[in-house]
């Protein structure tokens, strides 16, 4: 474009200028900028609306996961007062190194702390809180504070004298741990690791241990229901394909009904079918397939959450698979065919490649959204059947330990992240199709 | 920022709930669902409105101290009136998450007993008035079911009773049966359970069937479970069965050896938004009357003592109601009562003990 | 595709077994929705076919579970069906207060995700957008982050900011999770859309409202309104965010179905999936009319 500032006059920079003199550069510029803000100020109002709704609760919920101060303050129920508790005790771990014996003054601290606790009415919530860190420790705290005014010195002895598990190490470094009410004991709960009194970190006992197997569950059933999604889902995929558009926008609909169609209706219909005086059950013991009294147990466990997880999921993965094997044109196979190719090979080497996007796209998006799945297993997958959503729920409603519960949502939700990031990368949103 | 955020949307709420909420007066309570809210609705509900003009809204939870527990330390209380069991009441009123209440507002017994000498020993607590006794127990299902189990033995032998089991996905009680079916004496359960080994006991009692076991959470899952078919025995809350049986025709027989006893009683949130509607209510529906009222509709006994000779027929206005409450004689040969104190103390880690076996 | 004259026998016969097997899978798909729909018609408490039903027995079939959907929760359920006995169902019954609450909540939470989420995918769609794929990441993520996260976080969020329990908050997140639908159609509809039209219209001296409103708005409306119904079927099947931040005030469809599978799975939850599944037949019909519109109207497909 400078090459045509030879033909004008005005020629200060040699620059191009628009009717009211102003160089055509900077214009251009500035009705990029505008432009640009113009699109901006559309996205405000939703970007701002999600901010609000979604970016900043779930934020929150992840700062609770690594905030606790059921050990260091208390919230009045009544009136909302705020009062800090247990401050003698916290002074004495301030003032001792981790691994110190406590003595006399810690115990006598503790006592101290519990009688505040008995007029706040906040032994439980402490306990819970050490609870959290130390299992069995919580009936601890509401006996002893129950009895702690009339405790008298010696406390050491005192104490010890209402429950010996006092003097537990483990019962010290929890407190410890819970003084601080930032804290990371909650992921390390989240992955069933524990910290020693040495402060080390060690897995739990084995019969504590649940998350990791959950984790370990939730990306298998997921896996397992992605791949029996793909296997379904290939073949209508491929069909729906070829044939004729309006034979295959009619065989469409089959797909788009259950994904239109309400998912607890689907949850409850796989109920209905597969109890044991179900559908499937009776069908199969008319046509003798089994005996009357040898019908399969196929809900509330993880059959149930397999095959109806399947079903609920199965659309999501024909519908990419479908809208790239639609832009395959048949002439690469007739050419291959002609080159002596046979059937299994043209499809082997020729069909299927060009289609590895499509599985991409719909696998990815089974994967994901198998992952985070909570109303089907929580219906029909009985106790082995359950997904980590489940204990989420479970942490969020039964336990009430809301910082675990944060702390799991944070785990799961960083590898949903990963995969959305993965996503983006190899599918592209933008590609993401409904229906 | 939290007031005005909060202002900023009343408006528009306000604008939308008028739609649907209008009443001045009303109470919120929170129960067990099914045929138990049904007998409250019947018994307490309806003749409340009817004489205070209070309209009370009926809300289901499997287990009501959960949610309230929840909304109180979340501070979103919509929870006026909550029917808890016995140990939650105490661990929730330790917590100071309860009000606490005047059992001077209780009515006296028509005789003129006062309140706190009618009602049952332990049935009057600082934040809580209990309405029933119930019990949990095991029942089975006569059609799917050859033989007829009579002991809570029964419940746990696999190999003379095949078939699928029901249990509460919840560590209280099944502990206890599971002990006693191992052949521990009622009253050494709780002695049992205090220890370690007791309790490592009872789960090993409980891995016998582990695999056999449908988990079920709110009181009318029981009665369905037999009725499908997808059990063969199950425990479940004596007034389910009863109704189911009794009332539906199922073909389901309750086996009281190894029942377990406990009381429900009203409590009241903190926070609740409707505390003189509330406090009105526990009174109202804890009179002499409403408890056997109650009982006409469900096989729980009533609390008050001046209830018991006023419970008759069950409403169906042929069956005898003695007999079905699990206070009767012949009903208490093993049973034990809910130890509340160990299970208010130790609920959490035994629950979460229960979760962790649950999960392996 | 027709079988090619010169398949070999094993061809033909996996070209015709090929069929069988998509059939069946077929049949996997569609069966569960379809078989709802006859047992919720059963007289007995049941979810099996009855010896009746199956032999189309009149006897064996009944509409009770669905009269029971009217007089579930009713003060006086049993009285003469006048005026007052259908004032008390609109009032009092269950599963009508449900569903006048489902509208009420899909109603407001399509408005205003359909009206926030167009005006975004206009922005969104033009390639200038500052920031553009990091945007259209957040707007979407509603629809991929696992919604147990997204109520746990809006449960705590709600207690705090005083939003729980209220028509407002259900809305507010409703909306949130129907977003991303209508990001994604409009975004779909605005690709092939044809920018010469609206430079045409501005140089013919339209102001940019009118060309929007002249121009864009009708090229566009088949998207807006396929997400207008993606978004309004997001909230009136969602049950997890309501679980959470709640109250029994603003009980929905699915919560009250939630409530009754957990309870006891009576046949009137299968005639409310029933009336479930017809509404989504004409909510399918009605975008599938639209798409084809909408693909006319761009000339994009002879279909």
């Amino acid at each position: 474009m400078v090459d045509m500032t030879a033909d004008t006059d005005q020629n200060d920079a040699g620059e191009l200028r628009t009717a009211d003199g102003q160089p055509l550069k900077s214009s251009l510029a500035r009705a990029q900028r505008r432009a640009r803000t113009r699109a901006a100020i559309l996205v405000a109002p939703l970007l701002l609306f999600v901010l609000i709704t979604f970016v900043v609760p779930i934020g929150q919920m992840l700062f609770r996961s690594i905030h606790n101060d059921g050990f260091t303050m208390h919230t009045s129920i009544s009136d909302g007062v705020k009062t800090p508790i247990m401050v003698n005790l916290r002074d004495w771990f301030d003032d001792n190194p981790r691994g110190t014996e406590p003595d006399e003054a810690a115990y006598e601290a503790l006592v101290m702390d519990l009688r505040l606790l008995r007029e706040l009415r906040a032994p439980g919530q402490v306990g819970t809180r050490i609870n959290y860190e130390h299992s069995g420790s919580r009936s601890l705290f509401t006996k002893t504070a129950r009895r702690a005014d009339r405790l008298e010195a010696p406390f050491k002895e005192a104490v010890l004298d209402v429950d010996e598990d006092w003097a537990e190490p483990e019962l010290w470094s929890a407190m410890r741990t819970a003084s601080n009410p930032y804290t990371l004991s909650f992921y390390l709960a989240a992955v069933d690791m524990t910290t020693t009194p040495e402060g080390d970190i060690v897995s739990v006992d084995e019969n504590r241990q649940i998350y990791i197997n959950l984790f370990i569950r939730t990306l298998w059933l997921s896996a397992l229901i992605t791949g029996l999604c793909f296997l379904l889902g290939f073949p209508v995929a491929h069909l729906l394909a070829i044939l004729p558009m309006r034979t295959s926008n009619l065989l469409m609909i089959l797909v788009l009904l259950p994904f239109w169609t309400s998912l607890l209706v689907r949850t409850t219909s796989w109920m209905v079918l597969l109890q044991s005086q179900g559908v499937v059950n009776d069908v199969m013991v008319a046509m003798g397939i089994i005996g009357d009294d040898g019908r399969i147990q196929m809900m509330y466990n993880q059959i149930g959450t397999i095959v109806a997880m399947t079903h609920i999921l199965l659309p999501f993965m024909i519908l990419p698979m479908y809208s790239v094997m639609r832009t395959i044109p048949p002439s690469y196979a007739r050419a291959a065919r002609s080159l002596g190719a046979t059937s299994w090979t043209t499809f082997r080497r020729i069909y299927f490649p060009q289609t590895i996007p499509g599985i991409a796209a719909g696998s990815m998006l089974v994967f994901i959204l198998a992952v985070g799945y909570y109303i089907t297993p929580a219906l029909v997958g009985g106790s082995d059947g359950q997904l980590i959503s489940n204990l989420i729920a479970f942490h969020m409603q039964n336990s009430l330990n809301w910082s675990l519960a944060a702390a799991l949502a944070a785990l799961l939700l960083f590898g949903v992240l990963i995969l959305y990031w993965l996503y983006d990368r190899l599918v592209g949103i933008d590609n993401m199709k409904l229906g | 920022m939290k007031t005005k955020f909060y202002l900023a949307t009343t408006a528009m709420v306000t604008g939308l709930m008028a739609a649907s909420v209008a009443s001045a007066q009303e109470v919120t309570v929170m129960s067990w669902g099914g045929a138990y809210t049904k007998s409250q609705v019947e018994a307490y509900h309806k003749p409340f409105t009817a004489m205070t003009g209070i309209s009370v809204n009926s809300v289901d939870a499997s287990n009501p101290a959960t949610p309230i527990k929840a909304q109180v330390e979340a501070g979103n209380v919509t929870v006026d009136v909550a029917d808890v069991e016995f140990s939650d009441a105490i661990r929730l009123c330790d917590e100071g998450l309860l009000v606490e209440l005047d059992h001077s507002m209780l009515p006296a017994a028509p005789d003129g007993t006062p309140a706190a000498d009618d009602f049952i020993e332990g049935a009057l607590q600082d934040c809580a008035v209990a309405n029933i006794v119930w019990s949990t127990v095991f029942a089975y299902n006569t059609e799917t079911n050859a033989n007829a189990p009579d002991s809570i033995d029964d419940f746990f032998n696999l190999a003379d009773f095949p078939g699928n089991r029901g249990l509460r996905k919840n560590a209280k009680a099944n502990l206890e049966m599971a002990l006693m079916a191992d052949g521990v004496p009622a009253s050494e359960v709780y002695d049992l359970l205090e220890t370690d080994e007791g309790v490592d006991r009872a789960f090993a009692k409980l891995d016998t069937i582990k695999d056999s076991v449908v988990w079920w959470e709110s009181g009318a899952q029981p009665p369905q479970l037999l009725a499908d078919g997808e059990v063969v025995m199950s425990t479940a809350y004596n007034g389910r069965i009863f109704n189911a049986a009794v009332g539906e025709g199922q073909p389901f027989e309750i086996v009281w050896d190894g029942q377990v006893m406990d009381f429900d009683l009203f409590v009241i949130p903190q926070g609740a938004p409707n505390m003189e509607e509330a406090k009105k209510f526990i009174a109202f529906a804890t009179d002499t009357q409403r408890l056997a009222d109650q009982a006409s509709w469900i096989s729980y006994g009533p609390a008050r003592k001046s209830s018991g000779e006023l419970v008759g027929l069950y409403s169906d206005g042929v069956t005898q109601m003695g007999p079905h409450m699990p206070t009767a004689a012949a009903n208490l040969e093993n049973a034990l009562v809910n130890n509340f104190e160990f299970w208010a103390d130790r609920d959490t880690e035994l629950n979460e003990r229960f979760n962790a076996w649950l999960a392996q | 595709m027709a079988l090619a004259t010169y398949a070999s026998p094993t061809e033909k016969a996996w070209y015709y077994a090929y069929r069988v097997i998509c059939a069946l899978i077929f049949v996997f798909l569609i069966s569960p929705i379809l078989i709802v729909m006859p047992l919720s018609f059963n007289a007995e408490p049941y979810f099996t076919f009855t010896r009746e039903m199956l032999t189309l027995d009149p006897a064996g079939y009944s509409t009770r579970w669905y009269d029971l959907l009217l007089t579930f929760g009713m003060e006086a359920p049993d009285g003469p069906r006048d005026g007052s006995w259908w004032a008390d169902a609109w009032a009092n019954a269950a599963w009508i207060n449900a569903a006048k609450n489902s509208v009420i909540i899909g109603f407001f939470s399509t408005i205003l995700a359909t009206v926030l989420g167009t005006v975004a995918a206009l922005g969104l769609s033009r390639p200038e957008m500052p920031f553009r794929r990091i945007i259209m990441a957040i707007l979407i993520s509603p629809m991929i982050v696992p919604l147990i996260i997204t109520a746990t976080g809006l449960f705590f969020f709600y207690s705090w900011s005083g939003l729980a329990n209220s028509y407002v908050g259900v809305v507010f997140a409703h909306a949130t999770l129907g977003i991303p639908f209508v990001i994604i159609t409009v975004t779909a509809t605005l690709i092939g859309f044809d920018h010469s039209l609206t430079r045409a219209a501005a140089n013919l001296g339209a102001s940019p409202t009118t060309t929007f409103f002249k121009i864009t708005m009708p090229l566009i409306l088949p998207g807006v309104i396929s997400g207008a119904l993606f978004a309004f079927v997001t909230s009136f099947d969602e049950v997890v965010v309501v679980l959470f931040i709640a109250a029994h005030d603003q009980q929905t469809i699915p919560r009250q179905m939630w409530n009754g599978i957990r309870e006891q799975i009576s046949p009137a939850i299968l005639s409310v999936a029933t009336i479930l599944v017809i509404i989504s037949i004409c909510l399918l019909t009605t975008v599938e009319i639209l798409r084809r519109r909408s693909e006319k109207l761009r000339g994009l497909s002879p279909t």
